[in-house]
């Protein structure tokens, strides 16, 4: 019976992920992906496909509650559906909920199906594990696992009938032991650094920062649900790259024009003093409007890139947020010099809806 | 068998025991006894062992199994319609919450086994739909897992049009105008009788009789070239007989039918039913089962399953109250012309006749009524205005739904309107050689309230992939007379007079 609902599930999911039956597509309603900021507080994804029927426009129908309350009182919002003409069973409303970032990062990737990160370098291996986790014919005697010789000696006494239950003696004969084995897991505990750079120049606005504030969030958490030790650094620039903490980070507005290969460079300085690239797993973002200064700079970026950034990164992604200002000439720059580039993504986010693609365009490949 | 059998066994049978003392009259029930996974996926479909594959099921289990992870919502209770009924209990809840839904499943039982409403549905629905189950399986691997789904889809996209009260009279359409081709009868027809033979022609003139009964032979004819000959509610077994589609389609859109009949009347009467269920695991656990250390929690759980949210109207709730009113008002004989024609606020407030009849009286109503019948017997202005209803509107400016009116008339003329056909509209065939062309032509029987749009569209086009010509529904909105077409390809929404 399982399996039945297991097979309906995976097709419902599938669906949803829009890999079958496209044409439901338009009929599926679902949560927000962040709730209302906070650490650990999300709204669940809840997604749900709506099969068209006759029926009243609920705009029009209203319904009868029950409460306190004058004539005017508001009761609900009026663009999901009805406030619920009758409740449905127990206590079923959906509460947003506390749960953990590993739980959180284990539904991203279930949602977008990221495969798990392969850490580079061996030297990261440190710890080693040993687990009891089966039973073997023969062993040291400081292993021997009293109880299942027991039995066993138990059981040979009852079948060769020498068991005798009023004088009920059991001696175990050297087959009858048997010992506990163990297995040696070896954990891989690889560090990971995240650079993340920002464009704060005049033309970044509001909306796009906020796309950025919430696509790193999510990577953020992927991040470090894959890697045990890991550490973040922020850079914003507009013509002039400067280190800054989290909070700077996401509130700055600066104004003025903008250098990109500045960051890059700072970004690469950074590593080169910190972070050796055979212990470290580096990761950088880039987000801007695509609007740089001039060829000239372009050129610049480009050179550091090749030379200094792609060589010791796991992925450099740059992704770029639509904005009414920026030309996007950036990305097609870099299109233009990296047309094979391994670990280099790129990816252009036009709204908060692109946010979800974008990130499994950043994260899909497992690197 | 485990310690937590072994006493919902005896719970059971404890239950059971004073749930038929108080007159309670079940098919027998089996309880399974369940974990939480399986419960889930029990109630992804309706509570049934087997049902067909399909991935609305799957979506059902995706929610509930969230919900529960999430410690958002659990199942409590799960019953089926069925002789025997089966009930489902999750081994992690606790003992008092077992008896507690032991004790509101036996309510549940009753209800199935004795409400009219109920009286027509198939008691081995278990059976049925696991055949259901078979003969989709069948299709599916003769034509294939898509082709099969698609059509589900678009089967439940129009699963709602049924008449859930045919059940209630004979197959229509046997003895319709049997006199109408009666050679006698017919010559009779547009005349008066005449006592006098010489008055005949007075009282008849032969000319007038004549044109008269040309008109009426033409309209008849006019009427059997077009079918149905009155318009057919249920729209489900109108494409079942006529609509030009595979066997394995028909045979699908016949399973979706019956087990949407199957469902009806527990649409039809959720208030009375869980306001009956619960009345009795009140009853029985309160006057009953309850221990001292299980007070506690039974009144927790008892006070979560009875809450209400501003805007929501609870039917365990509503239901309860109005049994435990009508209980009330008949053990003291608040009913009858005297007491309706008391206007001595206080006297009505006081009246005890001391007649009893409360007990008796709600097993009658259990019996006899539905949803909407009930509300409209005994929802009395006193309980409207202690229970604090209002009737709430969507507020266009504001973008909120507001509350609107507290008037008794209004609240309960909107309850009654939101429970009729369980708040859906009512659609017809009109006809079905529309402009002699084949077409089918639906209408909406609009009573104040507009259609979705965009949904009635997309409702009707998947009623064109089924009928295969142009279908028509003939609407109001905005207040004009509307006709929304679908031929295939494109939408067309036109005005009519």
């Amino acid at each position: 019976m399982a399996t039945r609902i297991e097979k309906d599930h995976s097709r419902f999911r599938n669906i949803i992920r829009g890999r079958i039956k496209r044409n439901l597509r338009k009929y599926i309603t679902s949560g927000e992906m962040i709730g209302k900021k906070g650490r650990d507080l999300v709204s669940i994804p809840v997604p749900h496909i709506n099969i068209p029927h006759f029926r009243h426009d609920p705009r029009q129908s209203g319904g009868v509650g029950q409460g306190e309350g004058d004539v005017g009182t508001p009761i609900g919002r009026g663009d999901g559906d009805e406030p619920g003409a009758a409740g449905q069973g127990e206590g079923q409303h959906i509460l947003e909920v506390d749960i953990t970032l590993e739980e959180l990062a284990q539904m991203l990737a279930d949602e977008l199906e990221l495969p798990n990160i392969e850490p580079k370098g061996k030297k990261s291996v440190v710890s080693e594990k040993d687990r009891y986790t089966g039973i073997a014919k023969s062993g040291p005697e400081s292993l021997r696992h009293f109880k299942r010789t027991y039995k066993q000696a138990l059981r040979r006494h009852l079948i060769s009938q020498t068991y005798n239950p009023k004088d009920p003696i059991i001696v175990p004969i050297h087959e009858d032991r048997r010992y506990r084995t163990w297995k040696t897991k070896v954990e891989p505990e690889a560090a990971a650094v995240i650079m993340y750079m920002m464009d704060v120049s005049g033309s970044m606005g509001d909306e796009q920062k906020e796309i950025v504030r919430i696509e790193s969030f999510w990577i953020d958490t992927w991040l470090r649900y894959q890697y045990k030790n890991i550490e973040t650094r922020y850079i914003i620039h507009d013509a002039v790259a400067r280190e800054v903490d989290q909070q700077t980070f996401y509130h700055t507005r600066e104004s003025g024009g903008t250098v990109i290969s500045s960051a890059y460079k700072l970004a690469s300085q950074i590593v080169r003093d910190e972070y050796p690239v055979e212990d470290w797993n580096i990761y950088m973002f880039h987000f801007s409007d695509g609007d740089n200064w001039g060829e000239v700079d372009t050129d610049e970026c480009v050179s550091t890139l090749k030379d200094q950034i792609l060589p010791v990164v796991n992925m450099f992604c740059y992704g770029q947020v639509e904005s009414p200002y920026g030309s996007g000439q950036f990305m097609h720059d870099l299109v233009d010099h990296f047309p094979e580039a391994e670990n280099l993504i790129l990816s252009e986010i036009a709204d908060k809806e692109a946010i979800y693609p974008s990130i499994k365009e950043f994260l899909g490949k497992g690197k | 068998m485990d310690k937590i059998e072994q006493d919902i066994i005896a719970a059971v049978e404890e239950i059971k025991g004073y749930a038929l003392a108080y007159g309670l009259d079940m098919f027998e029930t089996i309880f399974e006894i369940v974990d939480y996974d399986q419960i889930n996926a029990f109630a992804s479909y309706g509570g049934f062992p087997t049902r067909y594959p399909h991935w609305r099921f799957g979506m059902e289990y995706d929610e509930l199994s969230k919900s529960y992870s999430y410690g958002l919502a659990k199942i409590y209770e799960m019953v089926i319609n069925n002789d025997p009924c089966y009930a489902y209990l999750m081994r992690s809840n606790m003992l008092t919450d077992q008896k507690l839904v032991i004790a509101h499943v036996y309510g549940h039982c009753d209800f199935f086994k004795n409400n009219m409403w109920f009286s027509k549905t198939n008691r081995k629905m278990i059976d049925d739909m696991a055949n259901h189950a078979v003969r989709v399986q069948r299709h599916i691997e003769k034509f294939g897992e898509e082709a099969v789904e698609d059509f589900i889809d678009l089967c439940l996209s129009i699963e709602n049009l049924i008449d859930p009260h045919s059940v209630f009279f004979e197959k229509n359409g046997s003895s319709q105008n049997g006199d109408d081709f009666d050679a006698e009868k017919q010559s009779l027809r547009f005349k008066f009788k005449a006592d006098k033979e010489y008055m005949e022609s007075y009282i008849n003139p032969p000319e007038v009789v004549e044109k008269q009964q040309a008109e009426w032979r033409k309209r008849q004819e006019d009427t059997r070239k077009k079918y149905p000959l009155t318009p057919q509610r249920d729209i489900l077994l109108f494409l079942i007989q006529h609509a030009p589609i595979e066997e394995w389609q028909r045979d699908i859109l016949s399973i979706i039918r019956d087990e949407a009949y199957y469902f009806a009347p527990q649409g039809q009467t959720k208030i009375m039913n869980e306001g009956w269920a619960t009345y009795w695991h009140s009853k029985i656990m309160t006057t009953r089962v309850l221990n001292d250390a299980e007070v506690i929690d039974y009144a927790d759980h008892h006070s979560g399953t009875v809450a209400t949210q501003p805007g929501r109207l609870n039917p365990y709730k509503i239901g309860l109250e109005l049994f435990r009113d009508i209980e009330d008002r008949w053990n003291k004989g608040k009913f009858g012309k005297e007491f309706n024609e008391c206007e001595d606020y206080l006297a009505r407030k006081n009246w005890d006749k001391q007649v009893g009849l409360g007990m008796e009286k709600i097993f009658e109503v259990r019996k006899m009524y539905n949803d909407v019948m009930f509300i409209d017997a005994f929802l009395t202005i006193d309980f409207a205005r202690e229970h604090h209803l209002f009737a709430y509107d969507y507020n266009q400016r504001s973008g909120y739904y507001e509350i609107s009116d507290r008037d008794f008339q209004v609240v309960k003329q909107r309850l009654l309107y939101s429970l009729t056909n369980w708040g859906q509209p009512f659609i017809f065939v009109e006809d079905a050689n529309y402009m002699n062309r084949g077409e089918l032509y639906l209408s909406h029987r609009h009573e104040g309230v507009d259609l979705k749009v965009d949904e009635a569209q997309d409702t009707l086009a998947n009623i064109q992939k089924i009928w295969s010509r142009p279908v028509h529904l003939e609407t109001r909105l905005k207040e004009k007379k509307t006709l929304l077409h679908f031929d295939g390809k494109e939408h067309k929404v036109r005005e009519i007079e």
